[in-house]
C-alpha cells in the first residue's frame, strides 16, 4: 500500500430523475391546469384592485383582526395590487418547476486571463501606439497637459461655492439680547414669574421686534426652557445663581451634543433628557452632563424680570448654543 | 412554416441585419446559472430597487420637494392650520388624497427596507461562502459602494418628507458635517445654504435623492451584473462541479421563467406589505421644528447601528488652541464606520495576503471550512449587533423596564467584549462541525438501530453515507500555512521581519481545520 494520501473519489454529477410531469400525460395535465389557475388568481386580483380604486369610498373602514380598523379603500387597493403580482410570479415560477425542462447541463469556464500573445501584442501596440504620439518625449506638452487638466478640477469647486454664505458669527449668536421678553412657544404671550409653578416647565422664545417673522433657523437656535424648582436646591456658583430668578433657570433647549431638542424633564429627578441620544444634565447643577455623549452642559440664559414684572434675558448667551464646531473656543 | 415563425423571422433578421446581435443572443440564452436559495438574495435586492425606481417615480408626480412655508388646509383634520413646509403639505396630499398614493408611499419605504437587507443578506452570503475571492475582487467592492451609497439614498428619502422625526434625522447629520475638524461649520452652511435648517436642503437632498444616486445605481448595478455574467456565477461544490466548469440550468427557458417569476413575487410581497403594515405614519409626528422632538425617535434599521455607536460614545471634547475637537461625534460617526468600511472593502486582499493564494476560485467554501473567516464575519456582525441594539436603548429599556443607563452599559461593555467571545466560539464551533463532518464520511450515518452482539454488547448499526455526500463533505482543499522564511534562499535577512512574523501568525490561525477524511483512511477503517 502507498504511503500518498489519496482523496475521495468525485463520483460525477448524479443521474437525471424525472419528475412526474415528464412521464405521466395525467400529472403533466395536472400541472398545466395548476398554472392556468394561478395566472387566473392574478388576474382576480388586478379586477379587485380596479375595483377598490373606483368604487370602495376613501373614507370607509373595515375591521380585521390583527390590522384593527383599517382603511378599505388603501387595504383592497393594496391587496388587490399584491396578489395580482404575486401569481404572476407563483404561475411563472411552478411553470418552470413542474413543465419546463430541468436537466442541468454543464458548462466550461474560461480563465480570465487573456492569452500570453494577446497580452504581449497588446503591449507592443500601446508602446508603439504612446510612442508614435510622443508621449514619452514631448515633456513640454505632457507638463502642460497635467496643469491643465489639474487645474480645470477645481472649477467645480468654484462653482460651488455659492451653495451658501460663510458661517460668519451665525452660529454663535442667537437672536437673545439684553432685555429681551421670554415669549411662550406656541402663543408668544409674555411669561411672568407667577405663571410658572414649583416643578413646571415652559418652551419660550425672545419676543419679536415689530414686523419681524420668525424663521425655524431663529427657532434652531433661540429655542430656550424655563424649569422652576425650589431656590434651595440649587447648587450654582453665586455668578450662576444670579442668571437664575426666584428659583427659574433658563437653558438653551438644543442639545450641546447633536442640536436636539433637549425636550423631557424628569420633574422627580430634576433632569433633563435628550430623546436622540440621551445625553442628561442636572438642571439644579446648572445641566452638567451627567450621562451620555454630550460633552458640554447646556448654555445658561441669565434672567430676571423687567419693571412691568415680566421674565427678560439679563444678557444674551455667554457661549454658543448648539452642537460644537471647530471655531468654538471651549 | 406557421405566419408566427414568418413574423418572428422576420423581425430576428431585421434586427440581426443592423446589430448582429444572433450570435450573442444564441450563446446566452443558453448561459448556465447554478441554482441555490441562497442565489436569490442579490436578486432580492436588484428587484427591490426595480420597485424603488417605479414607486418613487410615482412619488414625484406630486410630490413638492420645497420648504416654503405654506398653511396646511388639507383632508387630515388633526394638522388643519398649522404652519408646515410645502413638502410635508405635499407627503400629506400624497397619503390622504390621491388614491393609491399612501398604498405607493409605503411600497417605496417597504421595499427601500428590503433593499438594504437584501444587500446586507447577500453581501453575507458572499463573505461566508468565499465569493469574493479572484477573480470577483471588483465586485465585492463595487457591493460595498452600493451598499454604503444604499444607507445614503435611505437617509436621504426619509428625510425628504419633512416631518418632525425626519428633522431630527437631518439635525444629527448636520452635526455630524459641523463637528469636522476645520472646514465643518463651512461645509454645513454649504450644504444647507446658510444656517440650520434654512429652505435649502430638501430641494438639494431631492435631487440627490431622486437624480444623481440612482444614475450613480444603475451605472453600478449595470457592471455588477455585466461581471457576474461574464465571470460565470460561483456554484456550490458538489458531484460533478469542479473549478473548471459551471452546472446549472440553461437561461431559455428555466431560469428566466423562474427569474422573472421572482420579480413578481418580491413585488407582490412588498405590495402586501404596504398594503396591510403601516410604515413612516408622518401625520402623526407633525411638520418639523427645531425646537421640538418626540421621545423615541428611531432612524430606520440600517442606520440604527450608527445611530446606536454615537449614543454609546463617552463624552470627549478637546479644546486645543481655542477650536474644538468632537470625538463623541467624530469617532462613533466617521471614525469607526470609516475602519469598518474600509476594512470590508479590503477584505478579499487582506485574506489573500494571508493565505498568499493567488488563483482563481469559482466553488465556494462552506463556513465550516474556513473557520477564521466564519469567525470574523461573525465577529463583526455581534458588534454591529450590539451597536444596532444601542440605538434602540430607549425603547429596549421601556419595553423591559430597564434604565436607559443600564443598557446603554451594558453595550458599552459589550460592543469591546462581545465580538472576541463571538471569535472564538464561532471558530470552536466550525471546528466542531469539520469534526462532525470528518466523523460522518468515515463512520457513516447513525442509523438509531441497535443490534444486540451474541456476547451481549449493544452497538448502533451505522449506514455508510452516499459516495455523493462523502464527495461533497470532502470536495474542499484544506491549504497549508504560509511557510514564510526570514532568510532568503541565499541566507540573507529578509526585510520587514516584524511583518513577515505577523503574517505567519495570522496564516497558521487562517490553515487550522480539522484534517479532512481521505480514501487512505477511510480503507484503514475497512481494515478494523
Amino acid at each position: 500500500m502507498s504511503n500518498e494520501i489519496e482523496a475521495i473519489k468525485d463520483p460525477g454529477l448524479p443521474a437525471h430523475v424525472h419528475r412526474k410531469a415528464d412521464t405521466d400525460p395525467v400529472a403533466e395535465k395536472r400541472a398545466e391546469r395548476q398554472v392556468a389557475i394561478l395566472f387566473l388568481i392574478s388576474a382576480l386580483g388586478t379586477l379587485l384592485f380596479i375595483f377598490a380604486y373606483y368604487f370602495v369610498p376613501e373614507d370607509s373602514f373595515v375591521f380585521f383582526p390583527a390590522l384593527g380598523n383599517t382603511n378599505a379603500h388603501q387595504l383592497f387597493l393594496g391587496l388587490g395590487l399584491a396578489i395580482a403580482l404575486f401569481f404572476i410570479g407563483a404561475a411563472a415560477i411552478h411553470w418552470a418547476k413542474t413543465l419546463m425542462p430541468d436537466e442541468e447541463v454543464i458548462a466550461m469556464r474560461h480563465t480570465m486571463r487573456s492569452d500570453d500573445e494577446d497580452r504581449e501584442a497588446l503591449v507592443a501596440t500601446v508602446k508603439e501606439r504612446a510612442g508614435a504620439a510622443g508621449l514619452g518625449r514631448r515633456s513640454l506638452i505632457k507638463r502642460s497637459m497635467g496643469l491643465s487638466l489639474g487645474l480645470i478640477g477645481l472649477s467645480p469647486l468654484v462653482l460651488l461655492r455659492d451653495l451658501g454664505p460663510l458661517p460668519g458669527d451665525d452660529l454663535t449668536k442667537t437672536s437673545w439680547e439684553a432685555g429681551s421678553r421670554l415669549v411662550t412657544d406656541p402663543g408668544d404671550r409674555p411669561i411672568r414669574p407667577e405663571d410658572l409653578e414649583i416643578g413646571a416647565v415652559a418652551q419660550v422664545l425672545p419676543e419679536l421686534r415689530g414686523e419681524e417673522k420668525r424663521h425655524l433657523s431663529d427657532i434652531a437656535k433661540d429655542a430656550v426652557l424655563l424649569i422652576r424648582i425650589r431656590p434651595e436646591e440649587f447648587q450654582l456658583s453665586p455668578e450662576r445663581l444670579s442668571w437664575t430668578y426666584d428659583g427659574i433657570i433658563a437653558f438653551s433647549k438644543i442639545c450641546s451634543h447633536m442640536g436636539c431638542a433637549v425636550a423631557l424633564y424628569e420633574q422627580s429627578t430634576k433632569h433633563l433628557l435628550c430623546p436622540c441620544h440621551q445625553s442628561t444634565f442636572d438642571v439644579p447643577r446648572a445641566a452638567k452632563v451627567i450621562f451620555g455623549p454630550a460633552a458640554r452642559p447646556l448654555p445658561q440664559l441669565a434672567i430676571t424680570v423687567d419693571s412691568e414684572g415680566y421674565l427678560i434675558a439679563q444678557k444674551p448667551f455667554t457661549e454658543p448654543v448648539g452642537p460644537s464646531f471647530w471655531e468654538r473656543s471651549s | 412554416m406557421t405566419a408566427r415563425e414568418r413574423v418572428a423571422g422576420t423581425v430576428a433578421n431585421y434586427v440581426d441585419e443592423r446589430t448582429g446581435a444572433a450570435k450573442w443572443v444564441k450563446k446566452n440564452l443558453t448561459k448556465v446559472f447554478p441554482d441555490h436559495w441562497s442565489f436569490l438574495l442579490g436578486e432580492i435586492a436588484l428587484y427591490s430597487f426595480i420597485i424603488l425606481l417605479l414607486s418613487g417615480t410615482f412619488l414625484t408626480f406630486w410630490f413638492d420637494p420645497s420648504q416654503r412655508e405654506v398653511i396646511y388646509d388639507g383632508g387630515y383634520e388633526p394638522l388643519q392650520g398649522l404652519h408646515m413646509s410645502a413638502a410635508y403639505a405635499s407627503t400629506l396630499h400624497i397619503s390622504f388624497e390621491i388614491r393609491g398614493g399612501l398604498l405607493m408611499r409605503q411600497i417605496h419605504h417597504w421595499a427601500a427596507l428590503i433593499f438594504m437587507a437584501a444587500i446586507v443578506v447577500h453581501l453575507m452570503r458572499v463573505y461566508f461562502t468565499g465569493a469574493f475571492r479572484k477573480p470577483r475582487e471588483f465586485n465585492w467592492i463595487i457591493g460595498v459602494g452600493l451598499l454604503t451609497l444604499g444607507i445614503v439614498e435611505g437617509f436621504l428619502g426619509y428625510s425628504l418628507p419633512d416631518d418632525l422625526l425626519s428633522g431630527t434625522g437631518i439635525r444629527i447629520a448636520e452635526a455630524i458635517i459641523q463637528a469636522l475638524p476645520v472646514v465643518g461649520s463651512y461645509l454645513a452652511f454649504f450644504a444647507f445654504g446658510g444656517a440650520f435648517p434654512g429652505e435649502a436642503f430638501i430641494p438639494r437632498i431631492f435631487t440627490v435623492h431622486v437624480l444623481l444616486l440612482p444614475g450613480i445605481f444603475l451605472a453600478l448595478i449595470t457592471v455588477h451584473l455585466m461581471l457576474v455574467w461574464y465571470q460565470k456565477h460561483t456554484q456550490w461544490p458538489g458531484p460533478g462541479r469542479t473549478e473548471k466548469n459551471v452546472v446549472g440550468y440553461p437561461l431559455m427557458p428555466a431560469y428566466m421563467a423562474k427569474a422573472g417569476g421572482f420579480f413578481f413575487i418580491v413585488f407582490g410581497v412588498t405590495a402586501f406589505l404596504g398594503a396591510v403594515a403601516s410604515i413612516n405614519p408622518v401625520w402623526l409626528y407633525g411638520p418639523y421644528n427645531p425646537g421640538q422632538v418626540s421621545a423615541g425617535s428611531q432612524p430606520d434599521w440600517y442606520m440604527g447601528w450608527l445611530d446606536g455607536l454615537v449614543r454609546m460614545a463617552p463624552p470627549l471634547e478637546s479644546y486645543i488652541f481655542g477650536y474644538t475637537i468632537s470625538w463623541n461625534i467624530l469617532i462613533p460617526g466617521l471614525i469607526v464606520p470609516g475602519i469598518l468600511f474600509t476594512g470590508m472593502a479590503l477584505y478579499p486582499f487582506i485574506e489573500s495576503w494571508i493565505t498568499g493564494d493567488k488563483r482563481e476560485h469559482h466553488l465556494l467554501d462552506r463556513p465550516r471550512n474556513v473557520p477564521n473567516r466564519t469567525a470574523l464575519g461573525v465577529m463583526s456582525l455581534t458588534f454591529m449587533l450590539v451597536a444596532l441594539i444601542n440605538g434602540g436603548n430607549d425603547i429596549i429599556a421601556t419595553t423591559f423596564d430597564l434604565s436607559i443607563n443600564q443598557v446603554m452599559w451594558f453595550s458599552r461593555i459589550a460592543i469591546f467584549v462581545l465580538p472576541p467571545i463571538a471569535f472564538v466560539i464561532t471558530k470552536r464551533i466550525c471546528l466542531s462541525l469539520q469534526r462532525a463532518d470528518r466523523e460522518l464520511v468515515l463512520h457513516g450515518r447513525e442509523t438509531g438501530r441497535l443490534l444486540m452482539l451474541p456476547h451481549g454488547e449493544f452497538v448502533e448499526v451505522h449506514e455508510p453515507i452516499s459516495p455523493e455526500l462523502a464527495w461533497k463533505l470532502t470536495a474542499h482543499e484544506q491549504a497549508p500555512a504560509l511557510a514564510l522564511e526570514d532568510v532568503d534562499a541565499r541566507g540573507v535577512q529578509r526585510g520587514g521581519r516584524l511583518k513577515n512574523k505577523l503574517r505567519k501568525r495570522i496564516s497558521q490561525a487562517h490553515a487550522e481545520s480539522i484534517a479532512k477524511p481521505t480514501l487512505n483512511d477511510l480503507k484503514e477503517i475497512e481494515h478494523h
